[in-house]
């Protein structure tokens, strides 16, 4: 006991040497963990800073009107990025067509009507939460595989390509959907079966309007990451040349990441100035998406 | 119940018609709408070599200033990937920076394409030394692979060490950067891997700065391709290389003839016979190709054809038309 409360005696003594000012708050060895912190936000910070201004003065000069209504060339002045940001629209587009329907009503099924006491649909959240993390590029083999199941022989056309993107929007859409869901207080369910309202008639005139605002958001960050790919649609043989606008959903395509893929693998330092053009252009629409969803989500979130 | 069964059945309603649609599209999967009168329409498709997309670019490009309606598209799956498709009838064109191999030719003729090759450009690449360098004037593909290997990062640092009658002078090496066709080729070509190289060189997509680089060292050495060499003649001297034919300097001419080896080469087009006799704008596309080729060649920095080169797939294609 005399050793138990002497040893006690020495830490608070030691403590109160060491930590001279508020307790333990300024110890060396909280400093320098502090000190560890800063540097990995200026590390990671630093580096985004770095590249995104190395990629603002290389694409600078290039950021013109050009940029925008010229098809690609072989010489790199004349060269722009029309078909791609043209066949980014559609398949984008035909991405967000096939999966907000089919993400939406998974999770309401999963969210609202599935018995979680059964295995399988356990399963199936399971593996929804792990796909979200699958590398782009399986989807894209995946929907390699589908497509040459079908006998579909041109696989670069703009259905394929949202079939890819779909796949790997399609869990960023059900988890978000489910976190807008659950969302939704249980009274208002309650409240809608009391006055005599079936389940369907309270999902679909309740649950789902109230949820909105967090399914548009899921739903614009998933596909703002699909707008970015470039991986699962070049295992798709997607076209680097294309001098035409796509015109519908069997339409060959390129998109804008796979254009400034091609461009910076160009020996040419015309190409280059090109590509980090095309960079901001796609950042920027990014950005510009990613405001949006943090608009709708703070104009129209209800909090009950 | 009856609830959970209609979601069901509306969900697996909306996979069936996803699957459709894609049916749908698995029948027309090259549309050949031509209109043999003036103004032709309907599609090109080009796969394989990056190496080669530059060349079939440049030509899409020039093509669509004399016939806009003609939809010319080029992927860049790689010279075997490109065969994979080519031979299942994918494309019209394939484009290939190494002529077919063995087992693609009979996946080919399992699936009954017919295909002819044709030559539609040089590629040729040069080593580079100081014009000071009055050692070495010719190296065999053995010593180039002793300066180049991977195995040779930190060990060969000397020219003495390539051979022992080559003076004590440091070797300092520059080279292409990564991301160009040029680096993969004289990697597969000397080192035998594409991509293989040894990492203490200094790498750069921009010629020029090789170009000032082995200007300014003695014992300073260099690759890049042969047009620069042209351009730059006193700034630098290009090595005659034995490739087992003995020595050969790198010019147009022996790179147009293949004496040049092993960094000289063609680039070839594959076209598919029987789309080249019935697509119009196939044929179309092809021989404005192969009679702009000089200017096509030089837009993407290749060499050009020889007028026999030119000629011998001139007669080629005339003979599928019939």
């Amino acid at each position: 006991m005399t050793f138990l409360t002497t040893g006690l005696g020495a830490h608070i003594r030691s403590a109160s040497i060491h930590g001279k000012v508020r307790g333990g708050e300024h110890s060396a060895r909280s400093v320098l963990f502090l000190i560890a912190l800063w540097l990995c936000l200026f590390v990671a910070f630093g580096v985004l800073l770095t590249l995104i201004i190395t990629t603002l003065i290389d694409g600078f000069s290039r950021l013109d009107s050009r940029l925008v209504t010229e098809y690609p060339a072989s010489a790199p002045e004349r060269a722009g990025l029309r078909p791609a940001i043209l066949g980014s629209i559609w398949v984008i587009g035909a991405t967000a067509l096939l999966t907000i329907p089919l993400g939406v009503a998974a999770a309401v099924h999963l969210e609202e009507f599935a018995d979680r006491k059964k295995w399988f649909n356990r399963a199936i959240e399971l593996n929804v939460q792990n796909l979200a993390a699958v590398p782009s590029i399986v989807y894209g083999l995946l929907a390699l595989g589908f497509l040459a199941l079908l006998g579909v022989q041109n696989k670069n056309i703009v259905i394929g390509g949202a079939l890819a993107l779909g796949l790997l929007v399609l869990p960023v859409i059900i988890i978000s959907t489910r976190e807008a869901l659950r969302g939704v207080p249980l009274e208002i369910r309650q409240g809608s079966l009391a006055l005599g309202a079936t389940p369907l008639q309270t999902v679909w005139r309740q649950t789902l309007p109230a949820s909105v605002p967090g399914i548009a958001t899921g739903a614009i960050l998933g596909l703002s990451r699909a707008l970015g790919e470039a991986a699962p649609l070049l295992v798709l043989g997607a076209l680097v040349f294309v001098s035409f606008d796509p015109n519908g959903l069997l339409s060959g395509y390129t998109t804008m990441p796979i254009q400034i893929f091609n461009w910076t693998s160009r020996p040419q330092a015309e190409f280059h100035e090109l590509a980090s053009a095309g960079s901001i252009l796609l950042l920027l629409i990014l950005l510009a998406m990613n405001g949006l969803a943090i608009f709708i989500r703070n104009r129209y979130q209800q909090r009950w | 119940m009856s609830l959970l069964s209609f979601k069901t059945a509306s969900i697996s309603a909306s996979v069936l018609a996803a699957a459709l649609l894609l049916t749908a599209c698995g029948g027309q999967a090259t549309n050949t709408s031509s209109d043999p009168a003036d103004g032709l329409s309907g599609s090109v498709t080009i796969d394989g070599s990056s190496t080669v997309a530059p060349l079939s670019e440049a030509a899409a490009d020039m093509y669509r200033d004399v016939e806009a309606g003609v939809n010319v598209t080029v992927a860049t799956s790689g010279t075997g990937g490109g065969f994979k498709a080519f031979c299942a009838g994918e494309t019209d064109i394939s484009d290939a920076s190494r002529p077919i191999k063995d087992d693609e030719a009979a996946d080919c003729e399992a699936n009954g394409i017919k295909y002819t090759e044709i030559v539609i450009a040089n590629d040729g690449l040069s080593v580079v030394v100081n014009p000071e360098n009055d050692w070495a004037s010719c190296l065999t593909v053995e010593q180039l692979n002793t300066i180049w290997a991977p195995e040779s990062e930190g060990t060969v640092t000397n020219w003495n060490q390539v051979d022992a009658s080559f003076p004590d002078e440091p070797l300092v090496l520059f080279g292409a950067g990564t991301d160009s066709g040029t680096f993969d080729y004289f990697t597969d070509a000397i080192n035998g891997d594409e991509g293989a190289i040894r990492a203490d060189y200094s790498p750069s997509e921009d010629d020029n700065i090789t170009i000032q680089g082995v200007q300014g060292d003695k014992g300073a050495m260099g690759f890049f391709g042969l047009s620069y060499v042209e351009e730059n003649p006193d700034a630098i001297t290009a090595l005659e290389i034995d490739g087992g034919q003995g020595c050969i300097y790198p010019t147009k001419e022996t790179v147009q003839d293949s004496s040049y080896q092993p960094l000289g080469r063609g680039l070839f087009l594959y076209v598919n016979d029987a789309n080249y006799a019935d697509k119009a704008q196939l044929r179309s596309f092809v021989d404005f190709y192969l009679e702009n080729s000089d200017a096509v060649a030089e837009a993407a920095l290749y060499i050009p054809l020889t007028a026999d080169q030119k000629s011998t797939a001139t007669t080629e294609l005339a003979t599928l038309v019939g």
